[in-house]
Order: C-alpha cells, then structure tokens, then sequence
C-alpha cells in the first residue's frame, strides 16, 4: 500500500468518482483553473473540463442551493466551500434546503448533494477563519456530517459520501492535509455512521475525531510509555452517530475522555457525554472529562492561539486526572 | 385563443380561487393548522405561464403554493388533504400548505424561506444543461424576494452561466405589509438589468398576456439567449396570510383592484369573443363546485399520517 497525503487521498477520491459516474461534477470557488486554494483539485480543469470543473463567483448561498437543485435533479454534486467557514453564508441552503426536501416533501425527492469543507483552527487566520463548527451542522436531522481522521478514512468516507442518497457535509481539518498513511490502490469505501476503535487500550478511552483524532493518538503513545494503556476511538460520522465503539470500550476502561477541537460549550464532548451517562451510567468510575478549544474566538497571535486549543499534553493532563 | 383554452383556464381559476376560499373557512374551523397564504387575485400567473410551458419544464415556487400545484394538475384531492396534514396528502401530511410538491409533475414544490428555492432553481437548470436538454425551470417569487441576498447571488450564477431559467416576479405591491416602494432602493426591473437581463413588466392580472410572454421568455431561453426575467403585476386580495389585519392598506385601494380582477378580465374577454355565454361559465362554476366539496370529503375523510412516519423518511438510506 503506499503511503499518501490526506489531501491525495481526497483528490484520488474525487477524481475516480469523477471517472466512474458522468454525473459527478464539482463547483465553488477556485476550484477549477486555480486548482482548489488547498490544492486538492490541481488538475482537474485540464482533465475534466469547464462542464465539471466549475469555478463559482464567490456566492456561498447559491453554490450551496444550486448544488442541492442540481442534485434533486438527478446530478451528483461535489460543492466545496473554501472553508467551512463560509459555509455557514450557507447554513440555510444546507440545514434548511438540501437536509429537509426529501423528508418535508414526503420522500418524493432526494438531494444527494456532497459539501466539502476545509475548516479548522492553528494557522493564524483569526477570528472569522478559524473556527471548527461542526457541531451546529451535525445538530440538524436530515444531514449528514463526516469528518475523516486519516488519509485511509477520507478516500472510504468521501465515496460513500459521494454515492449516498442524502446530503453529506464532508469536513476537512486543514492541519490534517499533509498528513500521510496508508491507502489501498483498488476501489474501497468507509461507511458512513460507523465509529472505529484506531488504538486498543484498557485504561481509558479517549473519544474523538479528525484533528483530536490526531492529537489523541500522539497522547496516548506518551501515556503508554508511562504505563497508561489508552483506547481510542475514532466517531468519524457526527451525524448519523454510532455510539457502539465508544460504549463498548467504556464498558470496559470505566473512564473516558472526548476531545474535540471546536469549543467546549454545547459542543460534541457534551453530546458525547451524555450519551455516555444516559446509556452506560453503571460503568461510570471517574468524572468524564472534556477537552475542547477554549471559549474564546481565536486570536491572530500564535502564541495566544496555541493556549485556546487541543493539544497532546491537554489530553494527558485530562487523562492523569482520572486514571 | 381558441376556445377550449379559454374555458379551460377558466375552469381552473375558478378552481383555485374557490379552493382558497374554502381554505379560508377550513382554517377559520380549526381544521388546516400552520400558515396559510391565500393565492386570490393572482391566479392568472400560474394558470397563464403553466399553460405555456413544455412537458419538460420545471416549476418551482414560494409558499404561496396552492395555485401552481393545481396548475400543474397536482390531484386536488391530495393537494386538499395535505392541507389537513393527512396521510394521502401531496406530501405525506410532513409538508403543509407551503410545502406541496408534485415531483412527477416536475413540480418542485414551495419552499417557506423567501428566496430559498431560487438557489435550487439553479441548480434544477444547471442540471438540465448539463444533459444538454431544452428543458427550462420557471421560478416564481414575491416582489419582497428581489430584496433579498438570494435573488442577487441566484440571477448573477444564472447569467454567468447561462442557465435556462425563467425568474417570474410575481409583484403584488406588498412584501407581507410592506410596499414595494418602501422595500426596494430600484424599480425590481432594474435589478433583471444588472444581471445582463432586459426583463419585461406586464400586467398579471391578464391570463392571456402572461400565456404570451411566458411563450416568449421560454422561446428565447431555448433558442440559447440565457436566463430571462418577467415582471407580472398583480395584487392579492386576501392578506399577506390568515390573521394580517391588513393595515397597510385601504378598502378603496383593494376595491380599485377589483376592477382588474383576473377571473372578471377573462370573463369579460370570453363573453366578448362569444367562446361561451354566461350559462356555460355557470355550469363550469357548478362543476368546480362538486370538485371542490368533493376533494374537502376526501380529505376529511382521510386517515391522519401513522405515528412511525414521524421517524420515517429523514433519510434515504436509512
């Protein structure tokens, strides 16, 4: 198998579902004779041409509704958004247009619309560039919501996203780009809805996905070399949410701890935990602890930026105060 | 015209306006719940540019959606039924009055965020240039919607890409209860120019004008000169939805529209051209009448929606 980017792994993803289905085109902003502003589409223009390679004015309500309408009406859109924080222009085009047609129209329609969104914070894009909203696009039913962790997840997540009947908002950690890992040459697809355990462990379990995915993982090699046996688990899907992985191992450990990189107020952490209680609360041993971005917008400086979000050593901190 | 068209939109006129007059009296019984927006003294535009539409065109409206759901020749027992939230209506009972849809009738259906659906109008179009077909979308909207973001960001991507839409404004002076001239900087006309559109106003009170021009802007769209724009000027007479006090307006402005009626304007045209006497258009009212009763029964007579569907059909793959 070789070893890939993330960002490979996402434009291999979409060229193959390009060659295997006509209908599968792309649209947004810069997409085509720049290449992507991460560069994920370099290369497509020549091969594919202006009818699928489409470059948009800089118009996010209407690339997310003329994605959602070209896929009510039979084509296979792949719209992506600068970052996904100007998806939320388009919050009502995607939680409530492309998510609510096929159920608000008493199932005479389907919108199998895909959203790419770059998103993420720790570049130094201040406020307005740096946020990790997922949670308020995985609160709406209707939608989908994925967020890839690894290169091997983003190419399986993106055609499962791709050859779904509903609509997918298909999020990208930009600081995960050039992360690299293995990826298979043949065809292959992760499903959707399904969390994965990526390190076993008997300790604690760490929830998390994307870049806390990442994070959690180089936390709990640390951990290990003190002793400390961490399992992790990889949700992948925030809406629809298969809890099953993360109850098992908490079964299991009787500890956990869910990272995330958006804020911790209403975030996935309080969704998770939750769960957690409601559905295994006999097995509850120590607090379960939550670490997030601070609440604060994220400012420009590095330094400043770097205190208000996840890190290995948060992560371990939390876990030490538990196990 | 010939005169079986003319009686036929007629007939569906009337049809429409004693549809929503016994909406009126069903929501006053308790018995349609939600909202509900009155399509009185506009039906000349959907009965007039539906008519002139292919068998491969697309409709797709506000919530002001009753009219071009039964101008598409949406069933009017399910569109009834709908509105009473049962089983068999157009949409499950999930949808209610602003949210009919007859996709087998490429009717899109009506979408409750002012200008939400012009974005989907361009995709429906994108999509049917993308498989190089002649088929175009007419997409109809308030007056209020040319205010919006949605209509600016929705007719620019139409023009840069030449997609075969039809924009219809349906301008009846009032964006709920504010005037035109109190909401737009620029006469709506203007605003079709701005996106490379000459666009064309006309009086929409007249079902065989807005027949004309709908023929017109489809022709153009189909001989490859884009995306085009039309301007129909009419009025409702029933509030913005039940319960608007309707204080922004006076009882001789609305008499004064009377006048223009549309179902009066095509009466008067049919009686003059001798294609009916007043005896026939009676018995045409007498056979909405039974349709009408007929398509309450129907829906009254309706099983509501099963609990499970509450859950069902959130996805596709479930």
């Amino acid at each position: 198998m070789a070893r890939i980017t993330l960002r490979q792994a996402i434009s291999d993803a979409l060229r193959e579902e390009m060659q295997r289905d006509e209908n599968v085109f792309i649209m947004g902003e810069e997409v085509g004779v720049w290449g992507g502003t991460y560069a994920v589409t370099r290369g497509f223009h020549d091969e594919f041409g202006d009818k699928r390679v489409r470059d948009t004015p800089i118009s996010e309500m209407v690339i997310g509704g003329a994605a959602a309408g070209a896929a009510m009406n039979g084509l296979r859109p792949v719209a992506e958004f600068m970052t996904i924080n100007f998806a939320m222009l388009a919050l009502d085009q995607i939680v409530n247009h492309a998510a609510k047609v096929h159920y608000m129209f008493g199932g005479q329609m389907k919108a199998p619309v895909v959203y790419r969104a770059p998103g993420g914070g720790g570049r130094q894009l201040g406020a307005t560039h740096s946020h990790t909203p997922d949670v308020i696009f995985a609160h709406f039913p209707g939608l989908t919501v994925v967020s890839p962790g690894t290169p091997y997840d983003a190419k399986g997540l993106l055609k499962s996203a791709i050859r779904s009947d509903d609509p997918v908002l298909f999020i990208e950690h930009a600081t995960l780009y050039q992360l690299r890992g293995e990826v298979p040459e043949e065809d292959y697809t992760v499903p959707i809805g399904v969390s994965e355990v990526k390190r076993e462990g008997s300790d604690v379990t760490i929830i998390s996905y994307a870049q806390g995915l990442q994070v959690s993982l180089e936390a709990a090699e640390q951990l290990a070399k003190e002793g400390v046996e961490a399992e992790v688990v990889d949700l992948r899907s925030l809406r629809p949410l298969d809890m099953g992985p993360a109850l098992e191992s908490f079964k299991k450990t009787f500890r956990a701890v869910v990272v995330e990189e958006g804020h911790r107020g209403y975030g996935i952490g309080a969704e998770i935990v939750a769960r957690l209680q409601e559905e295994a609360f006999d097995y509850i041993d120590a607090p379960i602890k939550r670490v997030a971005q601070d609440e604060t917008p994220l400012p420009y400086s590095q330094e400043l930026e770097q205190m208000a979000l996840i890190n290995p050593d948060k992560v371990i901190a939390a876990v030490k105060e538990i196990v | 015209m010939d005169k079986e068209t003319l009686l036929d939109w007629y007939r569906q006129m009337v049809l429409i306006r004693r549809f929503e007059q016994r909406s009126a009296e069903l929501y006053q019984q308790g018995k349609i719940g939600g909202f509900l927006h009155l399509y009185i003294g506009q039906e000349a535009i959907a009965v007039g540019s539906i008519a002139a539409k292919a068998e491969g065109d697309h409709v797709i409206t506000a919530y002001r959606d009753h009219g071009h759901a039964i101008a598409v020749g949406a069933d009017l027992n399910a569109v009834m039924a709908e509105l009473l939230g049962k089983q068999t209506g157009v949409s499950m009972g999930k949808g209610g009055s602003m949210h009919l849809a007859d996709v087998s009738r490429r009717y899109w259906g009506g979408y409750a965020v002012v200008g939400g659906h012009l974005p989907l109008a361009t995709g429906i179009a994108l999509a049917e240039q993308y498989r190089e077909t002649e088929n175009a979308v007419l997409c109809y909207m308030g007056d209020g919607a040319t205010n919006i973001g949605y209509f600016h960001e929705s007719l620019n991507l139409a023009g840069v890409w030449q997609l075969p839409v039809l924009w219809i404004i349906e301008n009846n002076n009032y964006g709920m209860g504010t005037s035109v001239d109190r909401a737009s900087a620029a006469p709506i006309l203007d605003k079709a120019k701005a996106y490379g559109m000459n666009g064309e106003q006309i009086d929409g009170m007249n079902v065989m004008e807005v027949y004309e021009t709908t023929q017109d802007c489809l022709q153009k769209i189909r001989d490859g000169e884009g995306p085009q724009f039309v301007e129909m000027i009419t009025y409702r007479y029933e509030g913005h939805s039940m319960g608007d006090p309707l204080r922004y307006r006076t009882k001789e402005e609305v008499e004064k529209w009377r006048e223009d009626d549309p179902i009066g304007v095509l009466e008067r045209h049919i009686l003059d051209e001798k294609a009916a006497d007043q005896e026939a258009l009676e018995a045409i009212d007498g056979e909405v009448e039974e349709r009408i009763e007929a398509a309450v029964q129907f829906a009254e007579e309706s099983p509501l929606p099963e609990p499970e569907a509450l859950y069902s059909g959130i996805y596709v793959e479930a």
